[in-house]
């Protein structure tokens, strides 16, 4: 299982939840689902709709899901899954993400420490909701030669 | 009744449901619609349903367009043509991660208890604070209440039509009770003949816009409540408007057409509307919801001819009779948001303060209702002025203006020793406390049997209380041929402000 995700969408992304700390943000992955891999189109960041312990928690409400995927249909792709920020906190799910968790959907989680992307991993649901499983991050290189592709060293996307 | 509906699956729970996007289930409520649904896919439920038997909190459910927690929840109903929908809610967070080493061991493993969601929210209905711990103590040790039910009080909105009589208890029980947002509409200003009943407002609140003293009474019984005041007549222009922000509707007036336009614009926008109505010692009230029973049209098809049914300014009210219907009311409205025990739905309840007696008739819901029957020919708002018989304003005005005369016109005539006979239509019991010299009592419901005491080529002029009760004694007399007539405008109410103060005032 791999989530696939073009360089400058990554840049999008940190530079989103970089904007949102010291809060959480979050938004939503359209793309295609291809079996196990899926290769994301788009990123759609949401407003956080928690209206308290937004440095810990994020909400992304139903009717967001709802526009999300009313612009994915239109695109002909589908929402494969979310990404939100860990504010100094490990790319990894919290009880509270377990908790809350959809089957099927792919889970991207950067860890934003001091204000920078530190660390991306992704996740999805174990079939039991037991916990959640890593899926392999593949960040594809531009076609564009001056698309700005971050360096690991910069700790950048994948940060080993 | 069980209808066949269609729901919608997302795709993250397609596989669980042999990757169908709509399943077809027989159910009467959304509740019904997806207990059955994990009945015959059991991999499903640990998805939509937590350890306990509940609704996981992310997982959302739409009738057509709209989240069932605005509906009535579980219980909302659903009737052939709606759809169920299972939207996704996305939450997660860092907090209850413990350490901060990079080395994931079991990813995702429970670490410590997570804090409660009544303290959170992020169940989806609201927190309480501390102060309300303490305050809704005794509803919080009520099983059918608890923590649960406190915060869908306080997650709830009423919109009560009315501050006056009913409206009082009703919207003071409602604020101590913790319902968050109670939606007032009214544009009178206090009198002092309301304070009898309408315990609302106070005696220093005389003369001031009813929402202002009841805004003040309401915020400090109960800081936690937000209300909304709407000081407009309610009209067919904005009724929808005014309602459609509201989960229960209340009906606390005192004339048919609101009365008619609070049940048409609640059946239209599929509200529960609780009913109570008062006259001098007797009280009904019922919970009318279409979607799930009658409704004021099944009950009451046609409204009475204007005049007939006397209102309580005209027939009195016992002070404390619209106490006991308003607090039923408000009985049905917190059962309603709880969603417990057995609601008014399909019963009237009739009280008798007199005999102290309650009783119950059954209603049934009219097929042939014009509203919510099965052939509805109503389908918008509309004049409900015209539909009681109510002449628009400014034509009965115009109409009465004929045949009505003003206290200080007939102080001149009398002054200038002019021959009319002054009738009095009240009831005995209010000659006995206010009269204008030389009048001779008639009430108005003896009218038609002493018609031959009067001499019909002398002016006539009649007076009642405010001029409602001598208006219709002039028509009468007027269908049997008088025609010297003149009706007192404000009645001897007008001539006790203008002409003789030393008239008592009632």
């Amino acid at each position: 299982m791999s989530l696939r995700l073009r360089a400058s969408l990554a840049v999008e992304i940190h530079a989103e939840l970089c904007r949102a700390y010291p809060e959480e943000g979050c938004g939503v992955l359209v793309g295609r689902d291809l079996g196990g891999a899926r290769e994301v189109e788009r990123a759609i960041p949401f407003e956080n709709r928690r209206e308290d312990s937004r440095h810990n928690r994020y909400l992304i409400a139903p009717e967001q899901f709802l526009a999300a995927e009313k612009e994915a249909r239109a695109a002909g792709l589908d929402v494969v899954g979310f990404f939100h920020s860990h504010p100094d906190h490990p790319a990894r799910p919290s009880a509270f993400d377990l908790e809350n968790a959809w089957p099927f959907y792919s889970y991207l989680i950067v860890s934003v420490e001091r204000g920078r992307a530190a660390d991306s991993r992704s996740w999805r649901l174990a079939e039991d909701r037991s916990a959640f499983e890593p899926e392999t991050l593949e960040i594809l290189p531009e076609a564009d030669p001056l698309a700005r592709v971050p360096s690991p060293a910069r700790g950048g996307v994948d940060g080993r | 009744m069980k209808t066949r509906t269609r729901v919608h699956i997302p795709t993250p729970l397609r596989p669980y449901v042999a990757q169908q996007s709509v399943v077809e289930i027989e159910a009467a409520t959304v509740g019904e619609a997806l207990r059955e649904l994990v009945a015959r896919h059991d991999q499903l439920r640990r998805h939509l349903f937590d350890e306990s038997g509940r609704l996981r909190r992310y997982v959302n459910v739409y009738r057509n367009e709209e989240d069932v927690r605005h509906l009535q929840g579980e219980e909302t109903p659903l009737s052939s043509s709606d759809t169920v929908s299972i939207v996704p809610s996305i939450a997660g967070g860092s907090q209850g991660e413990g350490g901060r080493s990079q080395s994931a061991t079991v990813p995702g493993a429970r670490r410590g208890p997570a804090p409660p969601a009544w303290a959170t929210g992020e169940d989806g209905l609201p927190p309480l604070g501390p102060e309300e711990l303490l305050r809704y103590g005794r509803h919080l040790i009520l099983p059918e209440v608890g923590l649960e039910g406190q915060r869908k009080l306080k997650a709830a909105s009423v919109l009560v039509v009315g501050a006056g009589g009913l409206g009082s208890p009703l919207a003071l029980y409602l604020a101590a009770a913790g319902v968050g947002r109670i939606g007032l509409v009214d544009f009178d200003r206090v009198e002092e003949s309301n304070l009898q009943r309408q315990i609302l407002h106070g005696t220093s609140s005389v003369g001031q816009p009813k929402l202002d003293s009841a805004a003040a009474r309401l915020s400090d019984l109960n800081p936690h409540v937000r209300v909304e005041a709407h000081e407009v007549r309610l009209t067919s222009e904005n009724a929808l408007d005014i309602l459609r922000p509201y989960d229960v509707v209340v009906d606390g007036t005192d004339n048919f057409p609101t009365r008619y336009l609070v049940n048409d614009a609640c059946t239209l926008l599929g509200k529960p509307n609780v009913y109570g109505s008062i006259f001098r010692f007797e009280g009904q009230a019922s919970v009318f919801d279409a979607r799930r029973g009658p409704c004021y049209r099944c009950l009451y098809p046609d409204p009475p001819p204007p005049g007939l049914v006397p209102s309580c300014a005209e027939g009195g009210v016992l002070g404390v009779l619209p106490g006991v219907i308003g607090v039923i009311q408000g009985i049905e409205t917190i059962k309603l948001i709880l969603g417990v025990g057995e609601s008014l739905i399909g019963r009237l309840l009739l009280f008798d303060a007199l005999a102290l007696r309650f009783r119950e008739l059954t209603l049934r819901k009219d097929p042939e209702c014009p509203l919510c029957g099965e052939r509805p020919s109503i389908k918008e708002l509309i004049d409900y002025q015209a539909f009681c018989g109510i002449a628009p304003e400014e034509q009965a005005g115009a109409e009465a203006a004929d045949w009505e005369i003003g206290v200080r016109e007939l102080e001149a005539q009398r002054a200038r020793g002019e021959d009319f006979t002054l009738i009095d239509v009240r009831e005995p019991h209010e000659y006995e406390i206010a009269r204008i010299p030389g009048s001779t009592l008639i009430p108005l419901h003896h009218l038609p049997e002493r018609m031959s005491e009067l001499d019909s080529s002398r002016e006539i002029v009649l007076h009642c209380h405010h001029g409602q009760r001598s208006m219709r004694a002039l028509q009468m007399l007027r269908q049997a041929g008088f025609r010297k007539l003149k009706n007192l405008r404000g009645g001897i109410d007008s001539w006790s402000r203008e002409v003789d103060p030393s008239v008592p005032r009632y």
